[in-house]
């Protein structure tokens, strides 16, 4: 039964539609919201935060990860900042440039009112991982330091050194123990959500598998939060941590949770290049080096000369060159394409690597290298674990790699996907950032959706809706027990041939190469009939080692594989009918000197895909036609 | 300046040979396998040579290696296990993720075992329970603030060397390795660096004599041994955590114990 999609946004001007909202929503009475649980799935900023702000509502919140501790969350990997709309700099920031920048960021295909709400609550964020001790930067004067990003012509980026993620992280993750010691938050590790349970249409609980005893459990809630990240590992290598999956989204996207733009994939610009075969991951160098250091290749094709052999004259500074408007700073989707270009052309570092330079070199000489140990230490010294290179002498070789989603669960203003009680926060849904993201405003959404969006519109929920008793015992639960129970043994009896990571391996090939930095049409097709073709073979060959009981790692990666290639044939889906360029999205038949050229006629829509039933039935597109009032629809342009 | 970089050696394949702690799970005894680690490019990760091993055994119908890992870039603190009796490897400030082949030999061979600790539970492999950390930051590693309540992030200046000391402290990524080196199997170092980020900070002042008494009761209760000012743990830290953290929390809980008040009835306000 198809859902019609309504964004639920307020009406009236922009400034005003969430101060109206917080008033019209209603709220749930002190004495009974101990009487209400909500269980989130992921425990990132997104989850966290939402467990958190909950519990110390007096809601009852079971929290599940699947690591041995919610702090293993890959949002502690953000290394380089969050945005808000503080203007302590004096340079000109306010809510509204931050909503427009972000708005024009996604290249005019993100939900206005959505947009405009991360930007106010952007400040309140701030001020909230402040009070919790999160060490952010400081100047002299004992005040908060800031820096540029991508995208922006304004400092609005609040830092802690190379990793702003971990910390914002911990302030979460405190503020959530803090609630376990009173009792408020139930925390569940080393759980896996392997479906989603509705009754009477409904999200109404999880059937989790315990990743250390193999034991399939249930768990019944009022309201259910997937906050379980992005889905970059579809690409097999990305900056993704090894456990990140698209499960939890997916098994709610099968039980009719529609998925939105899952095309819309964020390359981001400077990540260490591949080594090797066996390379497991890629590994990002923060978006905030690109503050102090200037990318360039030879401008001679196939140079092979070590840098310091290239003289100033015969270096393109090409993103200083094509943008001289934000230069280095240029937006992640802008500047991938141009590395990809110039690496396609033969200009590829050491004589047609697949890399580019990232240079450290005049700002070493203009501020001296303690000023930029001081700034980048510990990336700089990331780096040179992995390359054996020394970025204080030489410039770092960087390329491009997949490393955020933009698509994800379709979710109205409230954050409520297309399933009633079902709430999607952070990276795992799909809305604020359109068709590209902007930098350092990932942990920006992810706090603003766990903090200050969630706890209101979740209530507003509870308020809202009549939530019959339900328990364990409820029907719906044993069969959803059984089914993953059954699906979790025809894993383990398939006993074929390859392993599931051969398969993860090929999937993310086909996707790298059809549906990454530059599709087409030919190539869009072609990679949804090979990854048809992969689904099948991996039904019937691959070998899962070991049994159900236990810690089994392979048996995880199986499921998790599984759901990856049936998302990747979507990607490539939404890719094809996609026919325009916007954002991380670029189709080659549609561009303008290499610039992505949109289809504001025919594509200024959400796509969003509804589940038939089978992997074997494409999914049905609905669309959500986006209105833009405030910012007016622009070439996207960064020159 | 070296600035703790790392160069590149040599560049030919190298074949080692790897003694593995294995054990079905918490309730069995464990004993050590080995397995050959053959044609390792010396730029891959400690990791991803494991998983090489690892792919081998799963082709072969074996169980591979349980290892906990995540990120793969020294953050997430998921990751680690003693090689040669090292926590995380033979390189100083370096998760054994970020570890790479280039720091070893030709026919090398290395014994790989968990962290060793009865605080920390063997579960399978080189996966051990390490949520007695988070029960240690469940007791106090924190500020109580609820969501919405902020001043102006501004309205507190903070001495920057304070905010720098206080980022030092609060980069523990809570791997456990300072555990794993002690020979007490202290966990001061953990605790210490918590309880040093938050008292440098003026927003933990209010809490800040309650958080080392129940902090470290935890960590007491959780069975962590007694620290000695050995120092294999700072030396062993991936993030090389000060041994000035100790020394800190050991003045916190003296000025705690003796300023101790009577606890007001209700105990800690939500």
């Amino acid at each position: 039964m198809s859902v019609k999609l309504d964004s639920k946004i307020p009406s009236g001007s922009i400034d005003q539609k969430w101060k109206n909202h917080k008033f019209n929503m209603k709220l749930v009475n002190p004495a009974n919201k101990r009487k209400h649980t909500v269980i989130v799935i992921g425990t990132g900023l997104a989850g966290a935060s939402a467990a958190a702000s909950m519990g110390e509502l007096g809601y009852k919140v079971k929290a599940f990860c699947v690591h041995e501790s919610p702090r293993r969350a890959h949002s502690v990997a953000a290394q380089g900042g969050i945005n808000a709309a503080k203007n302590y700099q004096n340079d000109g920031d306010s809510v509204y440039r931050l909503f427009y920048d972000t708005v024009k960021g996604g290249d005019f295909r993100a939900r206005e009112a959505n947009v405009y709400r991360l930007a106010e609550v952007s400040v309140n964020i701030i001020d909230q991982a402040v009070a919790q001790g999160v060490p952010l930067a400081r100047e002299y004067g004992g005040l908060l330091s800031n820096r540029s990003f991508g995208g922006a012509q304004v400092s609005r980026t609040f830092y802690a050194r190379g990793q702003t993620g971990q910390q914002l992280l911990l302030g979460a993750y405190s503020s959530m123990m803090r609630q376990v010691d009173l009792g408020n938050v139930e925390l569940y590790t080393r759980r896996e959500m392997l479906d989603l349970v509705v009754i009477d249409g409904k999200a109404r609980g999880v059937i989790i598998r315990n990743l250390l005893t193999g034991e399939i459990e249930s768990y019944e809630a009022d309201a259910v939060v997937v906050a379980s990240g992005g889905y970059s590992n579809v690409f097999y290598l990305s900056t993704n941590a090894m456990a990140c999956a698209v499960t939890a989204a997916w098994k709610a996207h099968k039980r009719g949770a529609y998925f939105a733009n899952p095309c819309y994939t964020q390359i981001h610009p400077t990540c260490i290049p591949v080594h090797g075969e066996n390379q497991s991951k890629l590994t990002l160098m923060s978006e905030s080096l690109r503050n102090d250091g200037r990318v360039w290749v030879s401008s001679k094709k196939g140079d092979a000369r070590v840098a310091s052999e290239i003289p100033d004259n015969e270096r393109d500074y090409y993103l200083e060159q094509v943008y001289p408007s934000f230069g280095n700073l240029a937006p992640r989707d802008v500047a991938s394409r141009q590395a990809k270009y110039r690496v396609d052309e033969g200009y590829g570092v050491n004589g047609g690597e697949q890399a580019v330079f990232l240079d450290f070199r005049d700002s070493i000489k203009r501020l001296g290298e303690d000023k930029i140990a001081e700034r980048y230490g510990n990336l700089f010294q990331m780096y040179s674990k992995i390359t054996g290179e020394n970025p204080y002498k030489m410039p770092m070789k960087i390329y491009p790699a997949p490393h955020y989603t933009m698509g994800g669960l379709w979710v109205d203003y409230n954050l409520e996907s297309t399933i009633p009680g079902l709430f999607v926060a952070g990276e795992a849904n799909f809305s604020d950032h359109g068709a590209n993201r902007l930098g350092a405003s990932a942990l920006m959404q992810g706090l603003a959706d766990g903090y200050f969006v969630l706890p209101y519109t979740i209530g507003n929920y509870i308020a809202n809706t009549q939530l019959n008793k339900v328990t364990t015992e409820n029907e719906a639960f044993r069969f959803g027990v059984e089914g993953v129970k059954n699906e979790v043994e025809k894993f383990l009896k398939i006993k074929g041939q390859r392993t599931v990571e051969s398969f993860h391996k090929e999937l993310g090939r086909i996707m790298w190469e059809n549906c990454g930095m530059a599709r087409n049409k030919a190539g869009l097709t072609e990679s949804i009939t090979k990854i048809q073709k992969l689904r099948e073979e991996f039904q019937t060959n691959i070998n899962v080692t070991g049994d159900a009981h236990g810690i089994n790692p392979e048996l995880e990666k199986a499921g998790r594989v599984a759901d990856f290639i049936e998302l990747g044939e979507l990607m490539c889906r939404d890719a094809l009918v996609r026919e325009e360029s916007c954002g991380g999205h670029f189709r080659e038949e549609h561009q303008v000197d290499g610039e992505a050229q949109r289809n504001d006629e025919k594509f200024c829509h959400v796509a969003a895909w509804e589940w038939t039933g089978s992997a074997a039935k494409p999914q049905i597109r609905h669309q959500e036609e986006l209105a833009f009032e405030n910012v007016k629809l622009a070439t996207r342009s960064y020159k | 300046m070296n600035k703790g970089l790392e160069m590149a050696h040599s560049k030919k394949n190298i074949n080692l040979k790897l003694k593995v702690w294995r054990q079905k799970n918490n309730q069995q005894s464990g004993e050590f396998k080995t397995y050959e680690a053959k044609d390792v490019s010396p730029d891959a990760s400690f990791l991803e040579m494991m998983d090489s091993v690892n792919e081998g055994l799963v082709k072969k119908g074996e169980e591979p290696v349980a290892f906990d890992h995540d990120c793969r870039e020294g953050i997430c603190g998921s990751c680690g296990f003693m090689i040669n009796g090292n926590a995380h490897g033979p390189q100083k400030g370096t998760t054994v993720c970020q570890l790479h082949m280039r720091h070893f030999k030709d026919g090398e061979e290395l014994t790989l075992e968990p962290w060793r600790a009865s605080a920390f539970p063997v579960l399978k492999d080189l996966v051990v329970d390490r949520t007695a950390f988070d029960r240690i930051i469940t007791a106090g590693g924190f500020i109580s603030v609820n969501t919405g309540n902020s001043v102006d992030a501004n309205a507190t200046p903070i001495p920057k060397p304070h905010a720098d000391e206080a980022f030092l402290s609060a980069t523990c990524i809570g791997c456990g390795a300072c555990v794993a080196s002690c020979k007490n199997a202290s966990a001061a170092l953990f605790t210490s660096a918590k309880i040093t980020h938050l008292s440098l900070l003026p927003q933990g002042q209010v809490e800040r004599e309650q958080r080392a008494i129940d902090m470290i009761a935890q960590m007491d209760a959780e069975g962590f041994g007694a620290c000695t000012s050995t120092g294999a743990c700072s030396a062993s830290c991936p993030k090389e955590i000060s041994l000035i953290n100790i020394a800190n929390m050991n003045k916190e809980f003296l000025k705690a114990t003796l300023n101790r008040k009577e606890e007001a009835a209700g105990g800690d306000l939500a």
